[in-house]
């Protein structure tokens, strides 16, 4: 295991430069002059777009730019936004903040999810599967700004209960409606994936002997056909805290999150390399944590997955 | 894959102060409000740091027009009135003398002296100091483009006393001083720019509420300034700015009750904000110009084939209709090349029948274009940035000319503000691009010199035209304000016969306000005057 | 199922075991070899038809192709006439779901949308099924440094921005119709499903079938294919399904950001992000879109659940 874990770790330093440099090519790619296309229709004197052009280094080549990024990177420098913020600053600033919505989100797509799923697996073809069905389709089906919106105007605007937007420093409390928002999609997909790995499992020989040797139904429920039943489930919430940071744009923007989604989508638009890279650069971490997380779960979810050495 | 529009103002516009009418107003309204109360509104973070040569956009412009005060400001109505300064002199428009009042102190107890404005001048003219507003004193005598140069046209009489000599007359010089770039900055700002810039110490209405009073992607909170003693006193405790990235969150905070004054609607309560906010809310013309251009590059729109087919496709335009169905009546269709608010508009130049639907004469005037140089089957195509929320008038705007011309109008939708201004400066446009103006300060002049004369920089689909600039310049050096719009006025007339850009509407400034606050006026720069407002 | 592997017999050992000929275990065992050979995939076949929902989702998906095929045999009017004098208009005669804010005909806009989303729904999913879950298949089973590569390649993939994705994949192939747009979404929504697949195998390939098939000398690509992959199949098949309307719906968003669909070409999602600004005055024009879409990945949510019944040997036994 340990091994396992250590080469893991390791594997993360050539993803690290390989991701780097890949997104740097591609915001480099990206045409047109990000400074130019700052002051928008107003553009100051050519001299000062040479200068400012130069201070952000985007006079030297690609591969330049490049390179005094990461030298910078290993200097703890992660270079500085066009309003002359350090990027550390942002950084510091909006992934707390994500991570909590994250986690919110991912609690409540994970538990509703499972629970929903579980019951509609069990009950396949009655009512509360029907049910479950609709509310997926639903979901898929209308966008999350419409979602958001309903949400935002019934619970913030019209009863009260919660903020129409989140403050500043974004307390939890105030993320768990932004955190249904973002969850609905996957939500979603948790039941669809849940209900098909029950109702597979439910005819597994497992689940027979386990019923053959009187084990009461809600210990065979939860404890031989819910656990097997995890695996792809668990995979899915791996890949999905991809989608929940940094593809958090509309969720953040209904709720005026200052979190990774935004900044890093509003990064790409003006062209910010430094920016962009760097968060991408912490979100590759995160995902190959993730997923480590998730293959030693399986280990533990489902007794024939061994990893050798 | 749950990404949205953000609301990347991409038309980076910029803001002068507004203020009371000669500051009776402010006097004379109910101060039944607590003067401590502090009003929350809408804003968006600052681009750059605080630095009033180097703020070009809403964000930061509405921040420093609060907190600092310059020679003159501007009424709701665009009139300029006296703040730092006693008087503005010129004999010939072109050697000024200006006088400032006694007594005026930064926050910090410092004098607003002479040196105060000739020093922020110098600094944000020079070329190494990379001021985005360098070019607003390229009038002033050394100015230059290419070198570090001094102002040598700036000179220091006493504390109170300092004179500007211009390269070129301009009657209308004092207009501009009440933008941004022309505030006083405090001798401690030279010690750090750029800590400044994060704590900026001014003398205006308003001040910044200590040292971390600038949360950035947050919030900025200003408190009023107990010092101040011109003529934009608060009546209230302060105002706190929130930032936000959406105008929808923005309006569901003001329906919510969590914001005071939103000073823009967004698109999608265009059609309820009224009923939402009975009484409460604000929809009136600002000086905003919004229009399309057709590049003088492309075959089949220069010459005379050109300026049929401009005049065909303005035709074939129902301004009215586009503006009453799509924006729900939050645009005022364009009458001339300016805006309403700006003393001087008008909306009966010779020539500006071109601008309203007639569809039989646009079929006609197409026709003739066609007898010169066959269009063919070229797909008509209006570029826009996707990142700036303009699909569904371009949409109408190109169903209306196709319905009219029976050519395939298409929108062209650029992913981002600097793709689409790439092409655009690049020259590789395939058909139309949207254009925008917002004034800097009110002056007709401004809406015209750096959108229509050969090699401005906003100039970008190559027009030229000496008959037009000739006029233009005789406005400039004009002997008075009447003689000068009158010139500006003739300029539009040759715009509306060559057409170089399709005027389209102006944007109006339309806001909402909850019912804890009172007395709120737009200024002309679709900024409240945040002072005047009474809360609590 | 005797074994026909008789290549390793052990020296001394060989006389305790009766030759076959010997016993009468051969006419026990006896293999009717002149049946038709049954695979899982034959298996599969037989079961599917058996069942109504088969055919229900079979019939819909039929009409929804053939909508999209031919959309004018559908439609009188043109979906790109619109006049701002019928803007948000509601029902009338010729026109029975009413008007866009544009002014377009909500019913054609909606039948000539078919084509764009389907084809983008559809594409997307099969490039980043047949993709992501071999590639995921072939990692899960095989393992070591294969996996290791792909799962990170995997990994930077998810790191990056479908929004920087799509702008750099559109500033190259500057032609944007439903393949480009396809491909745009394939590329970065792979590694989701070859995660998926490869946790399935994971689980599946120490089974005991599998280890049987090893036993009895199938190849480990045969293993692959015939034992371990359509018993790993079925997370899959939901996460494709579900796929195929977020998929639909994620067209609507590049599309709002300039990326996708050009707006002269229909799609539901362009209708549905352009219906935003309706939501509170005419929230039809975006309902009846996304009422189209919901449609549509109900009949493959239907068909997927099927198939995978089918696939699955143990509900097979059930049923």
């Amino acid at each position: 295991m340990f091994w396992y874990a250590g080469k893991r770790f390791l594997q993360m330093i050539p993803v690290f430069f390989g991701a780097t440099f890949l997104i740097y090519f591609m915001v480099f790619a990206v045409p047109g002059d990000p400074i130019a296309a700052l002051y928008g229709d107003r553009p100051p004197a050519p001299g000062v777009i040479e200068l400012i052009r130069a201070e952000y280094n985007l006079d030297k080549p690609f591969i330049v730019q490049y390179l005094l990024y990461i030298g910078g990177l290993f200097q703890g420098d992660f270079g500085t936004t066009f309003s002359g913020r350090a990027v550390s600053d942002v950084m510091a600033q909006a992934f707390p903040i994500t991570a909590r919505l994250a986690i919110l989100a991912l609690a409540f797509e994970a538990v509703f999810g499972i629970i929903v799923g579980l019951i509609a697996g069990l009950r396949k073809g009655k009512l509360f599967d029907a049910s479950a069905l609709v509310i997926s389709l639903l979901l898929i089906s209308v966008p999350t700004f419409v979602v958001g919106f309903v949400l935002q105007f019934i619970f913030g605007i019209q009863l009260g209960w919660a903020r129409t937007t989140v403050s500043g420093d974004a307390p939890w409390g105030e993320l768990i409606m932004p955190a249904i928002v973002l969850a609905s999609v996957s939500f979603a997909y948790i039941v669809r994936l849940t209900r098909a790995s029950v109702a597979d499992n439910l005819g597994a020989d497992f689940v027979r002997t386990a019923t053959a040797k009187g084990l009461s139904r809600r210990r065979v429920v939860t404890v031989h056909v819910l656990r097997n039943s995890l695996v792809p489930v668990v995979t899915y919430l791996g890949v999905d805290i991809g989608s929940l940071m940094v593809g958090a744009i509309v969720t953040e923007g209904i709720f005026n999150i200052n979190g990774v989604g935004g900044t890093v989508y509003r990064a790409i638009t003006l062209g910010e390399g430094p920016t962009v890279v760097s968060f991408v650069a912490v979100m590759v971490i995160i995902f190959v944590l993730a997923n480590l997380l998730v293959d030693l779960l399986y280990a533990a979810l489902d007794p024939r997955i061994r990893y050798a050495k | 894959m749950k990404r949205s529009r953000i609301g990347i103002s991409a038309v980076a516009l910029l803001s002068a102060s507004a203020l009371a009418l000669a500051g009776c107003s402010a006097s004379e309204a109910p101060a039944e409000g607590d003067s401590a109360a502090i009003i929350t509104t809408n804003g968006s973070e600052p681009q750059q740091s605080l630095i009033p040569t180097n703020t070009t956009e809403t964000g930061g412009g509405k921040v420093i027009t609060s907190i600092f005060a310059g020679l003159v400001s501007y009424t709701a109505d665009g009139d300029v009135v006296n703040e730092v300064a006693q008087s503005i002199e010129s004999e010939d428009g072109q050697n000024w003398t200006v006088t400032l009042n006694d007594g005026w102190t930064f926050t910090n107890g410092e004098a607003v002296t002479s040196d105060s404005f000739v020093k922020a001048w110098q600094y944000g003219a020079l070329l190494d100091n990379a001021q985005s507003s360098s070019y607003f004193f390229d009038n002033i005598e050394g100015f230059s483009y290419d070198e570090n140069s001094e102002l040598t046209g700036l000179e220091v009489i006493s504390d109170t006393e300092f004179t500007v000599a211009l390269i070129n007359p301009e009657a209308d010089f004092p207009l501009r001083l009440g933008y941004s770039a022309f505030m006083p900055l405090p001798e401690v700002a030279w010690e750090d720019l750029d800590a400044f810039g994060e704590n900026p110490i001014g003398n205006g209405p308003y001040m910044l509420d200590g040292e971390d009073a600038w949360s950035h992607d947050v919030q900025i909170d200003l408190v009023a300034n107990p010092d101040y003693d011109g003529v934009r006193k608060a009546v209230n405790g302060g105002v706190s700015i929130i930032f936000y990235t959406s105008q929808d969150a923005a309006y569901a905070d003001a329906l919510g009750g969590n914001l005071d004054i939103l000073d823009a609607v967004p698109d999608s309560a265009f059609a309820t904000y009224e009923s939402d906010f009975p009484g409460r809310s604000v929809n009136q013309p600002a000086a905003i110009f919004q229009a399309f251009n057709m590049p003088y590059y492309l075959e089949h729109w220069s010459g005379e084939e050109g300026k049929l087919r401009r005049a065909a496709i303005s035709m074939s335009i129902d301004r009215a209709e586009i503006t009453e169905i799509i924006f729900q009546g939050t645009r005022t269709p364009a009458t001339d090349f300016t805006s309403p608010v700006i003393a001087g508009h008008s909306d009966n130049l010779a020539g500006a029948e071109v601008l309203d639907f007639n569809p039989d004469e646009a079929k006609k005037l197409w026709a003739e274009a066609d007898a010169i140089a066959p269009y063919g089957d070229t797909v008509f195509d209006l570029a826009y940035n996707a990142d700036g929320g303009h699909q569904a008038w371009v949409d109408a705007v190109v169903n209306s000319i196709s319905n009219t011309l029976g050519i395939e109008a298409v929108g062209k939708a650029y992913p981002t503000f600097k793709d689409a201004l790439n092409d655009r400066d690049a020259n590789a446009l395939t058909g139309a691009t949207r254009a925008g103006w917002q004034a800097d300060y009110p002056s007709l002049y401004n809406f015209l010199g750096p959108l229509y004369v050969d090699g401005a920089g906003s100039n970008k689909e190559g027009y030229s035209s000496p008959e037009f600039e000739q006029i233009l310049a005789d406005g400039a050096s004009a002997s008075s304000v009447e003689e000068a719009t009158a010139k500006y006025q003739e300029a539009q007339e040759v715009l509306l016969v060559d057409l170089p850009s399709i005027p389209l509407w102006y944007s109006n400034v339309t806001g909402v306000y909850s019912d804890s606050v009172d007395n709120v006026v737009f200024g002309w720069d679709s900024v409240p005057l945040y002072n005047e407002v009474t809360k609590g | 199922m005797p074994s026909n592997n008789t290549g390793r017999e052990r020296p001394g050992q060989e006389h305790f075991i009766a030759s076959l000929a010997e016993t009468p275990v051969a006419e026990v065992d006896q293999v009717d070899e002149t049946g038709k050979a049954r695979s899982t995939w034959t298996d599969a076949w037989e079961a599917m038809r058996r069942r109504p929902m088969f055919w229900i989702s079979s019939v819909l998906i039929f009409v929804i192709v053939v909508v999209a095929m031919f959309p004018s045999l559908f439609a009188t009017y043109s979906p790109t006439e619109c006049y701002l004098k019928f803007s948000d208009g509601g029902p009338e005669a010729g026109h029975p779901l009413g008007f866009t804010r544009q002014g377009c005909d909500v019913y054609s806009r909606i039948i000539f949308g078919t084509q764009a989303s389907v084809t983008i729904g559809l594409l997307t999913t099969i490039m980043v099924t047949l993709f992501g879950g071999i590639v995921g298949a072939l990692a899960g089973f095989y393992g070591g440094l294969l996996d290791a590569f792909v799962s990170r390649i995997g990994d930077i993939f998810f790191a990056i921005p479908t929004v920087l994705g799509a702008i750099v994949v559109i500033s190259v192939v500057p032609v944007r119709d439903p393949l480009s747009v396809s491909l745009i979404l394939a590329l970065f929504a792979w590694p989701q499903i070859a995660r998926i697949m490869r946790g399935a195998v994971l689980s599946a390939r120490n089974s005991d079938y599998v280890t049987a098939s090893a036993a009895l000398g199938v190849s480990r690509f045969k293993t692959l294919v015939r034992h371990v992959v359509p018993n790993a199949i079925a997370p899959v098949i939901v996460i494709a399904t579900v796929s195929l309307g977020i998929f639909i719906v994620a067209e609507a968003t590049l599309g709002f950001l300039g990326i996708g669909l050009p707006p002269t070409v229909m799609s539901w999602g362009n209708d549905i992000n352009q219906a935003r600004v309706s939501i509170r005055t005419n929230p039809q024009t975006l309902l009846l879109p996304s009422a189209a879409l919901s449609i549509t990945v109900l009949a493959f949510l239907m068909f997927g659940d099927v198939v995978r019944d089918a696939l699955d040997p143990e509900a097979r036994a059930r049923r």
